[in-house]
């Protein structure tokens, strides 16, 4: 199975090891993965702000970058419920031959839990992860795509992994994009309450399944000096005995 | 487009059309009695609408029913106020049409006077709120008595509502208690001594002080919650019976409506009965549900009372309809569940949003019956982080978030947006450039040892409560190439 990896502007720049786990999980799971260096970003900042015009070339080059695969997948709900959600609105707008293109690409492209277990149908991953972790659900992901109890359903199949419920789960962090920059005082408060929540399951790791989520709060736990860390669901299912989780250089 | 007066002359204390959404709802962050209120008080209705909700089969169903007939009715809203108006008028009730606040005031304060009235009792109204009827009947000489429990400690404690449904929700019983104990003899009867917080005691004293009100007024003004074209019928539905009593007691009743709030037939009521009591109070069904067609003075089959006028209002309605994009939003049935599990209303307040519909759809509401111009009503389509937890609640299926990204763009079409532009412009000009991303990615890895995790000016904003990211010390772009490329 041909599979391209959509890594995500914000995982190919600043996150490399969310991609990398993916790249490791997928090859380790029997699947050719491939990653097409003319993707960028899915142009969600452009989009979210108001200028629907400026993701028009980040479109067009979805589309040309993922033609003639299988499957696209990306280690992103947000990312892919933009692809999914927008760029057919972006598209039609532009009208053309886009509206067709991005209707071709749009049921091929995939969140990293939802190819998983809808796709290859796997729930245990083999993986092994030794920590306390607890899940929290990024809005993008639970509203837009759906994803259901999915992650948790893999993370519970992790070997040694300690799956703590975090409290009001799915309720906003704050994050946003812009929004943390535009509202800085309500977006601080609700990752302070998003945080405390993470903090109270005793938790060592916070995962997530979308690393600008992760980065708002991770950010935050930082500043508060606290030790839980934020980790993609990605990372966590990409570790085994053989290879366990490290942390980046 | 031009803002259409909205008839707001008294913004709560520090909001103001210069001011904007985020100072506001910085200052609301900081006061923990407020958000501790908020919290109890969202969090109480958002569980128990749930649970409401769950007990349907065919909620989804339901939904999907009432997106169905909102959107049929305003394809042809002309033909259904044309309906309406004749139907209402066989019946013996007067419509008036008011394009604007300041026609609908002029209205109601002319048949106020001419039945000979010095005060009205009312209903709650979202529609006369948002017109400033209060103020504008007190410039005539006439006093409006709200009769809601909660409208009155609003009215009473000289605030503003912050909330559709609970407007105040912001007050806790004890502060309930020191404005009654305070204020009501200023306006009617005195709250009894010895008044404490509990509620029902509470509930009593404003059951006596309004009581006299219903009995000696001679004028009455509501909204409706619907009206029936086929037959001219009015509908309002309330909890307290308060709205049965001004409905029905005094001679002449004036009606102000939104020109949205029309459903053709019974049948199409009988979807919106189902899904307004779950979305709004959690209830099966609502304690009072008022009915009325024209007057029982003359014409077939009326029922209303003596004297009854319709003023229907358009006041920037009919510029949202207009609107591709922007035109679902008057599906909104006001029943507030989007207020009551938005996480940004939960911690910024209802008067943050400077307008009496706040929350969710008020920042997609208000900038489309205002218009973008002030400071406040560009920056309120950006309060949200677009979770979509307003749109998973709401009963007529209103997509707020991408009503919410569509006034984004219309506001970044506005002067003040060059920046922004140029920079998102620029972002894409990179991201469409692989090399020249690849070539900025490594320049900030190579200088990653450099970065500071404070920023100065705008970038403040990210790094006065969070640090920033640490940069990789190589893209993934390159790790590829170096170990599958």
């Amino acid at each position: 199975m041909r599979v391209a990896l959509f890594a995500t502007c914000v995982n190919d720049a600043l996150l490399p090891s969310t991609a990398i786990a993916t790249v490791r999980l997928l090859e380790r799971l029997g699947v050719d993965v491939d990653f097409p260096p003319a993707q960028s970003c899915c142009g969600q900042p452009q989009y979210n702000s108001g200028y629907p015009r400026a993701c028009e070339p980040l479109v067009r080059r979805t589309v040309r970058a993922f033609a003639g695969y299988e499957h696209v997948v990306a280690p992103s709900g947000s990312c892919v419920a933009m692809v999914r959600d927008a760029h057919p609105r972006i598209a039609a707008r532009a009208g053309g031959r886009l509206p067709a293109a991005v209707a071709e690409l749009t049921p091929r492209v995939y969140e990293l839990a939802e190819f998983l277990t809808d796709v290859l149908g796997v729930e245990d991953v083999g993986a092994w992860f030794p920590h306390r972790v607890t899940y929290h659900p990024s809005c993008h992901g639970l509203r837009l795509l759906g994803l259901g109890d999915r992650p948790l359903r893999l993370l519970r199949a992790v070997r040694g992994l300690e799956l703590l419920e975090l409290p009001e789960a799915e309720e906003c962090c704050g994050f946003g994009g812009t929004f943390a920059v535009k509202n800085p005082a309500v977006s601080a408060a609700m990752a302070a309450d998003k945080t405390a929540n993470a903090l109270a399951t005793g938790a060592e790791v916070l995962c997530g399944g979308d690393n600008s989520c992760l980065l708002h709060l991770g950010g935050t736990l930082r500043r508060q000096g606290a030790r839980l860390r934020p980790l993609h669901l990605a990372e966590i299912l990409a570790s085994t005995e053989a290879a366990p989780w490290r942390a980046a250089p | 487009m031009s803002g259409t007066f909205l008839g707001m002359p008294a913004f709560p204390p520090g909001v103001s059309p210069g001011t904007t959404f985020p100072q506001a709802a910085a200052r609301a962050v900081r006061d923990e009695r407020l958000r501790a209120n908020l919290r109890r008080a969202t969090r109480t209705i958002r569980d128990k609408r749930a649970r409401a909700v769950a007990e349907l089969s065919d909620w989804a169903g339901l939904r999907a029913a009432a997106k169905a007939v909102k959107d049929r009715t305003l394809s042809r809203l002309d033909h259904h106020l044309v309906r309406l108006e004749r139907q209402v008028t066989a019946a013996g009730g007067t419509v008036h049409w008011a394009a604007d606040a300041a026609e609908a005031n002029r209205i109601v304060a002319a048949l106020v006077r001419a039945a000979g009235a010095r005060e009205v009792v009312k209903v709650k109204s979202m529609a006369t709120q948002e017109i400033g009827l209060n103020e504008a009947l007190a410039e005539a000489g006439i006093h409006a008595y709200e009769t809601d429990l909660a409208e009155l400690i609003v009215q009473l404690g000289d605030d503003r509502p912050s909330h559709l449904l609970v407007p105040a929700i912001h007050r806790n019983r004890g502060e309930i208690r020191e404005i009654f104990a305070r204020r009501m003899a200023d306006w009617g009867r005195p709250a009894p001594d010895g008044l404490t917080d509990a509620p029902a005691e509470l509930a009593e004293a404003a059951r006596l002080h309004l009581r006299e009100k219903f009995l000696r007024a001679e004028v009455a003004v509501s909204g409706a919650n619907f009206m029936i074209a086929e037959t001219g019928t009015l509908v309002v539905v309330e909890s307290e019976g308060n709205g049965r009593m001004c409905l029905t007691l005094p001679r002449t009743l004036i009606s102000v409506v939104g020109i949205e709030k029309v459903l053709p037939t019974w049948q199409d009521l009988e979807v919106f009965l189902q899904l307004l009591p779950r979305s709004a109070t959690a209830e099966r069904m609502n304690p009072y549900t008022s009915l009325w067609t024209g007057t029982h003075a003359d014409g077939p089959g009326g029922d209303g009372p003596e004297e009854f006028h319709l003023v229907l209002l358009d006041n920037g309605r009919t510029d949202a309809l207009a609107d591709r994009v922007g035109r679902q939003t008057l599906r909104c049935i006001r029943c507030s569940a989007c207020l009551n599990v938005c996480p940004v209303y939960e911690r910024a307040g209802g008067h943050a949003y400077g307008s009496v519909y706040p929350g969710p759809i008020g920042a997609v509401l208000t900038p489309q019956l205002r218009g973008t111009d002030s400071p406040l009503d560009a920056s309120l389509p950006y309060a949200s982080t677009l979770c979509g937890a307003c749109y998973e609640v709401c009963p007529v299926a209103i997509d707020i978030p991408e009503v919410l990204v569509h006034l984004r763009e219309r506001v970044a079409g506005q002067r003040g947006h060059r920046l922004e532009r140029a920079a998102m412009a620029a972002a894409t000009y990179v991201l469409d450039r692989p090399a020249l991303l690849r070539a900025a990615e490594r320049a900030a890895a190579r200088t990653r040892r450099l970065h500071p995790r404070r920023l100065p000016g705008p970038g403040r904003a990210w790094t006065d409560t969070r640090d920033l990211p640490a940069v990789p010390a190589e893209p993934f772009r390159d790790w590829w190439r170096r170990n599958r490329g």
